[in-house]
């Protein structure tokens, strides 16, 4: 098993920032107010994944 | 638990701000705030801080399907998230923003009577006469007012009835103000 990661689709990101408060481990930001970006923190719970209103973010697995 | 601040309570105000255009209609004057402070954070280095942290708003939306179950929560249709929908959506509320403030302007000038009604979805024209007593202020601020309660009013149904049908702060998705800060942002951050 591959480490599960959020992976957002910034071309569509809205910036609500939705996804930030989400985060239990605060590794999500926006940046610049154009776009989330997921930090290397994440571990792929996927929170930010349900919460984003334009459903934009996925959980990627990345190979081992 | 996260810790929780002050601006974490402003869904309070948004609560607040409809239930007292309800009772008397120039407290809609207070939503210009909504109008102004995101586009002064934007321009002046804060980005969309606004939407992430301040709006009233997304947080009463976030609550209402979130906590409260209120939400089917399911994606919204690809056509909401595109650009051509978001600028035209823009768009329109400009044009329907101008129109409110053309019709402030008709009872300033004296052409036209003072309405009171809020019209609802840009079509549906309520009585809204119990809200209005006051005639110590010029009758286009009270023109202004029902206007512009009209506005606010118009777009949390339609948040509302988005949140109902997809996730909860899908209004965040096609928000004018949400647009145009994002616009503002990336005007500012081009050159890099």
């Amino acid at each position: 098993m591959g480490k599960k990661r959020a992976v957002v689709d910034q071309r569509l990101c809205v910036a609500c920032g939705c996804c930030v408060k989400v985060c239990p481990l605060q590794t999500i930001v926006v940046q610049q107010g154009l776009f989330a970006v997921v930090g290397d923190k994440c571990v792929g719970c996927g929170k930010c994944v349900k919460e984003c209103p334009a459903s934009v973010i996925q959980l990627e697995v990345s190979e081992p | 638990m996260k810790q929780k601040y002050w601006y974490d309570y402003l869904w309070i105000a948004s609560v607040a701000y409809l239930l007292l255009g309800f009772f008397n209609i120039l407290f809609a004057w207070l939503g210009l705030l909504c109008f102004f402070i995101p586009l002064l954070l934007a321009i002046f280095g804060k980005d969309k801080l606004y939407c992430n942290r301040y709006c009233g708003r997304g947080q009463l939306f976030s609550l209402l399907g979130g906590r409260f179950g209120l939400s089917r929560k399911r994606d919204v249709p690809y056509f909401l998230k595109t650009k051509a929908f978001r600028y035209g959506f823009l768009i329109f509320f400009f044009i329907m923003f101008f129109q409110m403030l053309w019709n402030t302007y008709l009872v300033f000038s004296g052409a036209q009577d003072l309405r009171q009604v809020v019209t609802l979805l840009w079509t549906f024209r309520l009585p809204w006469q119990w809200a209005y007593q006051v005639e110590t202020v010029p009758l286009w601020v009270s023109q202004f007012a029902f206007g512009f309660y009209s506005v606010m009013l118009t777009s949390t149904v339609l948040g509302i009835l988005t949140m109902v049908l997809f996730k909860p702060r899908s209004w965040c998705v096609y928000c004018p103000m949400g647009t145009m800060t994002q616009l503002i942002c990336q005007v500012k951050h081009q050159e890099k």
